[in-house]
């Protein structure tokens, strides 16, 4: 194929390149285009004219803009796992293999089923459904072919196989958008030195000079973009992005910008991310951003065909497209003068120029009658005809009072150019908390009083002529440098543009249909939100404008009102008789056109959704057959198989088994690292630990561990662990693993806000230290063996349960060793340098060898604390006093603690409260898992009432050779040796419990002291 | 994006901060004096203006400062910031309201 | 035109639509009524439905600053569910959602309340023990659930993250078949409509700005269309409640903080349920429309903005393509922000309040949606009654003196966290 069955191509002119020419496929179907076209343009220049189907009536629909507001040329962009829907064929640029598939219909775009909701349109109208489909037989029944028949295009369930990356800037001055104003403030503000960021939406600098004719001292206005651009990108502090979106503004004036690296391309190359999501924080906003046309809302207004006037402006110069052979233009602006003037310049048939003023004959109507336009004013086209094509229209003339005089004159035609004004895109301004103002002389939006370091200029200020548009560009772009401290804040001069004067728009909200026909006059082409429907809301008393667009949908599509709001707002306000701007107008949210899920999420996906923490060991338990677990953001072994072992449920249980066997009758070890560890120095380090922890910490001595009991504000136990004393004014407390993060940051609360009086500093040391606990009955002999000689004397005389000592060294590397245990064994916690832990770690499991000892992990551990009743996570609930779980007599009551205000309220001392209990089960070999809840009769009527719940299970204690758990049980303490059902209504399961004490191995602590 | 002028580290993101709330509410200083309704006063109970806000920010990821700040929680904008120990300009915005 | 039915839109249709009426009258206020419920979102619209369906209680008005159902009411995920763990909360929402099942026909108003499920996923074996714990204690109470296990959740939902790439794999979930999503603003209007037939004023672009007081009673409301008297007052302004609140003299146990929400393009079916991610919080469903809803954590610092900043979108969008690595593709298309009074314990306030006749329906936190019909049902009953209905008994202001808590998370006073 050859360029030439590109049948709607003009021989000569654009900015596309000839020499180039691309395939694509668009329904299955081969067409060429060439580089430089838009997926839309390229359709176009082969005479395509749907390309979709509208939301709710699945009527045909063509392109209607050439920009992102686009809100009928949708389609799904690529397949398979690189599925796009509802991409925007305007904002597509074409690239050799692009694949597009017409979406919303079925089986076919040329014959849709479900266009017979057009022909029920008169029962398918705003809020049909919150009447009906409310008896037999359900919702549900309607719902599931509503929800089939909705949404446009497909999405897949495939992984996305693209990569997306955050970018972080900042600068000086950033302008959004590369429009002749952009261009003017970027170089204004550039040429003094200061940093300057230009984003450009599309693929190159220009905005509307791309589209349009003007001339700037008679050479054409593009040439001087082109200079622009090039002067910019050879300014070294101007950083200039095309492709990349502003699509919102933060506080702080941070702009949020999505760069679509890569979208271009048919797949991104290796190591190319697809889109890269910017943060910029400039210190002053220049929003640049242009302006939308609106669609004149008049009848058949969708047709394809049908199109923005300044679109077709855009195929014809740009894209050297002909959307049409035969024209009719409207317009309630000088707009469709001088898009007839250029229809007429590329040899297209102008049939009809039609304007609905009564009082635009200034400069541009001269220059249209003076080409030999047939040009009428007055007059509006009532109504458009052809259902996959326009086939031509009525032209009607208007009697000035809103409706018709005399009957519409029938004008073939295959192209309607319409514009009715422009609205100025404020949504930036907006983001940022500005004001919009009305502005009668152009019939829309503007931006009013904004939030500071925030300017907004050119055709987006309601400004649209290329001199002012220039000069605000000029002038606000040196001002900003100014404001950063660049230039002396004098705008250059600007180039003088040649412009006719324009006549001013007569705003014509909705135009009325042909006498005698019944016509569909669309105010949201995307949603079919009609004029009728904005009656009807008005009618039912939607009227404001957030009710009107929940209950119509209009502004609701993928271009979100771009195309429609001002237009469905100014049809209420007529209803209502009211003054547009007392209507008002519904609030920008970020972003203004919409941006991929993964843009956000950037990098962190899949592994790298969060920072994996490993221990200082982790090398190690990788080396020797670990099985990991996550728990929280940490990598932890949970059990560790045999050489060679493959990973299975039995494999599990005996590797489980066997480890707390060995530690209970010889000795284990495990990796406690992820324990927070907080260094705790200064003189007032043991009075700030006694006003943390609810039991005593001040007279703690020195080389001495104390279990310590943290309480929240209110009262509730928050979290615990051993804190030692290693000298009068340096501790070591250590915190629970997940809280850990958290008990630091309480820390430094109290020493900074609260007591700032106390000298004491806090530090976290968790990752300065890898921790090893050592347990069993011969874990002395195994610690013995491993210190140096003589550097610690670890007796139970010299260091007996609780002790702690700082002298020891392993091969050479000082450790600390703390008795404690967690396990209920003859404990010690061993602390080594972290770069020297798996030093540490080898030696003792070299020194346990002849012992047997055996490395263990978190399941092991879970096992023998329940088996000892110590409280972890599960009882560590946020909704436990100390009392709960059986440690109120740590609660002091000689002094003051945190928690200690809110301790005495009712419902903390209520004898009825839930507390810490054993179970086990009266069968001997039920599990009675975590999470069953615990009732006096499982058969009595809903809602039965509870007793409490089970909070730790281990399916199997190897140590008392049955199930054990713990709970919390209300009475629980009275009610020990009594029975109670544990019910799993979730697994069917109920089981009868024996009461037990919570502690079920060495209740004495024989072990522990030994 | 929140940009809060750290006392120590200058303007950061207020995603290195962890919010750590009204900084108005001040702990009863002897304890042993304060009654129950003190500390549910304290422990429970905000003035949650819309407007100036004096409230405090954990510079987590930074210096690990608290640091006052006074804030407008309709705009969002930062009015001043200063360590705990600091009387903001404009402090008195909350405390007259 | 008054009864909404297939017929009555037929009939409509081929009159052109002109005989509808408007779905609820707009009166100028009256000197006095018997009670005002201050706020016109869904809470306040519900609570005077049932004054007067309930109770008989028909001289009441609804007083709106702006228009009705414009705050959170109209800016949520659209999640109905019971799946709370203490027995406080799981009774009143259950009823709730009992009253969400026959809502459309109670309201002659299609509210498209979908029972599609709710699923939340476990990512550890601690998550799955919680959620056997909610789902054994929500069947002891006759409310559905189901524990499932990863298998079963990837019967459910296929297009999940079960590879090894997954940061947080999935252990299984918690179902609760009944629950689903609604259409939000329907539910406003719906109450808004079934009120005002049953003689209910509905004042709109009518703020408070102050309480009469005779001792410890309010006898008038100053609003900006003037002095209206009144019996009594309940107050549900969410995202005000503070603020108004203040106006009466009250201080409350409540933070106000934004959480935002957001949708994507439309699509053709993707997601048939609510599934939420545990590993981070995250919750999605597709909307009839085709738009996916999701969203997640608040912002985490006092705002009454109604927007929200990119880090926290981020973060939202992060766990989202985490758990369904398919989303990366799809756009975001809107986002919006809803400010939520974040109570001490996480849980709600429908309770009376040291002022006689000034009654509170407050601190929603993420949740106030789903309990529209059942807040309003208990509500209703407490001013009617003068005392609360056993469904908000636990729902006491006086909870945070007696520390009767309702702590469903264990997060303790930092609303953030809840």
């Amino acid at each position: 194929m050859t360029g030439s069955d590109q049948s709607h191509r003009l021989p000569t002119g654009g900015a596309i390149d000839r020499r180039r020419p691309l395939a694509f496929r668009f329904d299955g179907r081969e067409y060429r285009g060439y580089a430089g076209d838009t997926l839309a343009s390229a359709l176009l220049a082969n005479g395509v004219r749907v390309v979709g189907r509208s939301f709710k009536y699945h009527r045909p629909r063509g392109v209607l803009t050439a920009g992102p507001e686009e809100p009928n040329a949708l389609v799904e962009l690529r397949g398979g796992a690189r599925i796009e829907p509802n991409t925007r064929a305007t904002m597509v640029e074409l690239f050799h293999g692009l694949e597009a598939t017409s979406q919303n219909r079925w089986p076919s775009l040329r014959f849709d089923a479900l266009e017979v909701n057009d022909l029920l349109s008169r029962f398918l109208v705003a809020g049909f459904y919150y009447k009906t489909f409310m008896g037999f037989p359900g919702w549900h029944f309607w719902e599931q072919r509503i929800r089939a028949a909705a949404g446009m295009g497909r999405g897949t369930t495939e992984p996305d196989p693209d990569g997306y990356e955050t970018m972080n800037a900042h600068c000086d001055v950033l302008v959004v958008g590369g429009g002749p104003a952009g261009l003017a403030a970027a170089l204004a503000a550039g040429r003094t030195g200061a940093r300057v960021m230009l984003l450009e939406e599309t693929d190159g600098l220009g905005g509307r000079l791309r589209s349009d004719r003007e001339t700037l001292n008679g050479t054409p206005a593009m040439r001087w973009a082109e200079a622009a651009a090039f002067e910019l990108v050879d300014l070294p502090e101007v950083t200039v992005l095309t492709r990349t979106t502003g699509f919102g503004i933060y506080d702080g004036n941070v702009v949020g910008a999505v760069e679509r690296v890569a979208d271009h391309l048919p797949v991104p190359p290796a190591h190319m991310v697809r889109q890269r999501l910017w943060h910029i924080r400039p210190r002053r906003v220049i929003v640049a951003a242009g302006a939308i046309e609106r669609p004149l809302v008049f009848g058949g207004n969708d047709r394809p065909g049908v199109m923005q006037a300044g679109a077709v402006r855009t195929y014809l110069n740009r894209y050297a497209v002909a959307p049409g052979r035969q024209a009719v233009v409207v317009a309630n602006n000088d707009d469709g003068y001088r898009t007839a003037l250029d229809l007429a310049a590329a040899g297209i048939h102008v049939a009809q120029v039609v304007d609905t003023r009564s009082a635009g004959r200034g400069e541009w109507w001269r220059r249209a009658v003076d080409a030999g336009l047939d040009v009428v004013d007055r007059a509006a086209v009532t109504n458009a005809y052809g259902r996959m094509g326009l086939v031509g229209c009525d032209v009607t003339r208007l009697d000035g009072n809103g409706g018709t005089a005399g009957n519409g004159r029938f004008v073939p035609c295959d192209l309607i150019a319409s514009s009715g004004g422009w609205t100025p895109s404020i949504h930036l301004h907006s983001h940022a908390g500005g004001k919009a103002e009305w502005d009668d002389a152009i019939a829309a939006f503007v931006p009013g009083p904004g939030r500071a370091g925030v300017t907004t200029i050119g055709a987006a200020a309601g400004r649209f002529a290329l001199s002012d548009c220039l000069a605000d560009g000029f002038r606000v772009g040196a001002e900003a440098a100014r404001d950063c401290g660049f230039g002396s804040g004098t705008a250059p001069d600007a180039p003088v543009a040649d412009e006719a004067s324009v006549a001013p728009l007569q705003a014509i909200w909705s135009v009325p249909g042909t006498p005698g026909r019944k016509v569909k006059r669309f105010v949201d082409h995307q949603d079919d939100v009609t004029v009728e429907d904005i009656e009807l809301a008005h009618r039912e008393g939607f009227v404001s404008v957030e009710h009107l667009k929940r209950y119509t949908t209009l502004g609701m599509g993928t271009d979100q009102g771009k195309t429609s709001n001002t237009a469905g707002h100014a049809l209420m306000a007529g209803l209502r008789g009211r003054p547009i701007p007392a209507v008002g107008t519904t609030t920008f949210r970020p972003p203004y056109t919409p941006v991929a899920m993964g843009a956000f999420a950037g990098r962190a996906a899949g592994r790298h959704l969060a920072p994996i923490r490993r221990t200082a060991l982790h090398d190690w338990h990788a080396a020797n057959g670990v099985v990991f677990v996550e728990a929280g953001p940490w990598l932890r072994p949970q059990y560790y198989l045999r050489p060679g072992e493959t990973n299975s449920r039995e494999a599990m249980d005996r590797a489980i088994t066997e480890e707390v066997v060995a530690t209970r009758t010889r000795v284990g070890i495990s990796d406690v690292s992820s324990l927070g560890k907080i260094d705790v120095q200064g003189p007032d380090a043991a009075e700030f630990l006694n006003r943390v922890y609810c039991n005593g910490f001040a007279r703690l001595p020195v080389g001495k561990a104390r279990y310590g009991l943290m309480l929240r504000e209110d009262g509730l136990v928050d979290d615990d662990g051993t804190t030692s004393r290693l000298a009068d004014t340096h501790f070591l407390m250590t915190t629970t693993t997940v809280h850990a993060a958290e008990v630091l940051a309480d820390l430094e609360w109290y020493l900074q806000v609260v007591w700032p009086e106390l000298d004491v500093r806090v530090s976290s040391v968790t990752e300065q230290w890898a921790g090893m606990a050592l347990a069993g009955p011969r874990a002395r002999d195994v610690l013995a063996a491993a210190l140096d000689p003589g550097t610690a004397d670890v007796s139970n005389e010299a260091l007996p349960f609780l002790g702690v000592t700082t002298t020891a060294t392993v091969r050479g590397v000082p450790v600390r060793i703390f008795r404690i245990s967690f396990s209920g064994e003859l404990g010690y916690e061993v602390n080594a340098p972290a770069d020297w832990g798996i030093d540490v770690w080898e030696a003792l499991m070299h020194a346990g060898e002849p012992h047997g000892i055996r490395p263990y992990g978190l399941e092991a551990m879970g096992i023998m604390r329940i088996e000892k009743g110590h409280v972890a996570g599960a009882e560590l609930d946020g909704r436990t006093t100390p009392d709960d779980l059986g440690l109120g007599r740590m609660a002091s009551t000689a002094k003051w603690y945190v928690g200690r205000g809110m301790l005495g309220k009712p419902a903390y001392t209520d004898p009825d409260r839930p507390k810490l209990v054993g179970l086990v089960p009266v069968d001997g070999r039920t599990r009675i898992r975590a999470g069953a809840i615990l009732v006096a009769d499982p058969d009595a009527p809903t809602p039965i009432p509870k007793l409490g719940h089970v909070t730790s299970s281990a399916y199997l204690s190897p140590t008392v050779g049955h199930p054990i758990s713990l709970a919390l049980l209300a009475r629980g303490r009275e009610r020990i040796g009594e029975e109670v059902w544990a019910v799993f209504p979730t697994r069917s399961q109920r089981i009868r419990a024996r009461v037990t004490e919570p502690c079920f191995v060495d209740p004495e602590g024989e072990k522990l002291h030994g | 994006m929140i940009r809060i002028p750290c006392p120590y580290c200058g303007p950061r993101d207020h995603d290195e901060f962890s919010y750590a709330g009204d900084a108005t509410k001040v702990r009863p200083a002897d304890p042993a004096a304060a009654t129950p309704e003190d500390w549910h006063r304290y422990v429970y109970l905000r003035d949650n203006p819309r407007g100036a806000h004096l409230e405090y920010w954990h510079h987590v990821q930074g210096c690990r400062a608290y640091v006052k700040v006074l804030r407008d929680t309709a705009t969002h904008e930062v009015l001043a910031a200063g360590l705990p120990s600091d009387d903001l300009p404009f402090e008195d915005l909350e405390a007259g309201r | 035109m008054a009864e909404y039915s297939v017929l009555s839109l037929v009939r409509n249709a081929l009159g052109g639509h002109r005989r509808w009426i408007r779905a609820w009258r707009d009166p100028e206020p009256k000197k006095r009524y018997d009670v005002l419920i201050v706020g016109g979102g869904g809470h306040g619209l519900a609570t005077a439905y049932y004054l007067a369906r309930n109770h008989g209680i028909t001289d009441v008005a609804v007083l709106e600053k702006g228009w009705i159902g414009g705050g959170n009411v109209g800016r949520n995920t659209t999640i109905v569910r019971s799946n709370y763990l203490l027995d406080g909360n799981n009774h009143f929402y259950e009823h709730s959602l009992k009253l969400w099942e026959g809502l459309s026909r109670e309201l002659n108003y299609n509210v498209m309340f979908s029972q599609r499920g709710v699923l939340n996923l476990a990512h550890s074996d601690g998550q799955m023990d919680a959620y056997a714990r909610r789902g054994n204690a929500m069947r002891l109470n006759g409310v559905d659930s189901e524990l499932l296990d990863r298998n079963g959740v990837r019967r459910l939902y296929p297009y999940l993250d079960y590879s090894a790439n997954a940061r947080f794999p999935i252990y299984g979930g918690l179902l609760q078949p009944r629950g689903g999503t609604a259409r939000h603003d329907a539910v406003a209007w719906g109450f808004a409509r079934g009120a005002d037939r049953l003689g209910v004023d509905i004042i709109q672009n009518c703020e408070v700005t102050g309480f009469e007081r005779s001792g410890d009673r309010i006898t008038g409301v100053q609003t900006t269309r003037g002095t209206i008297g009144c019996g009594r007052v309940g107050m549900a302004v969410a995202g005000n409640t503070s603020r108004v609140a203040q106006m009466a003299g009250l201080e409350l146990p409540i933070e106000s903080h934004v959480l935002q929400a957001f949708v994507t393009e439309p699509l053709k079916p993707l997601i048939d349920g609510v599934i939420t991610f545990g590993a981070g919080h995250f919750y999605i469903s597709q909307s009839d429309k085709g738009g996916l809803v999701l969203g997640g954590d608040i912002d985490f610092y006092n705002s009454y903005a109604q927007r929200g900043n990119l880090p926290t979108v981020e973060h939202v969008m992060a766990n989202g393509c985490a758990m369904m690595p398919n989303l990366r593709r799809l756009r975001i298309l809107r986002s919006w922000g809803g400010i939520m009074d974040m109570s001490m314990d996480g849980s709600p306030i429908i309770s009376k309040t040291p002022i006689d006749n000034l009654y509170l329906n407050a601190g929603w936190c993420y949740g106030g949606f789903k309990a529209t019909p059942g807040s309003g049902w208990v509500f209703a009953h407490t001013i009617a009654e003068d005392r609360p209905h056993r469904f908000n008994e636990p729902l006491s202001l006086g909870r945070f003196t007696t520390g009767h808590l309702l702590d469903e998370g264990g997060k303790g006073p930092t609303p953030k966290l809840h």
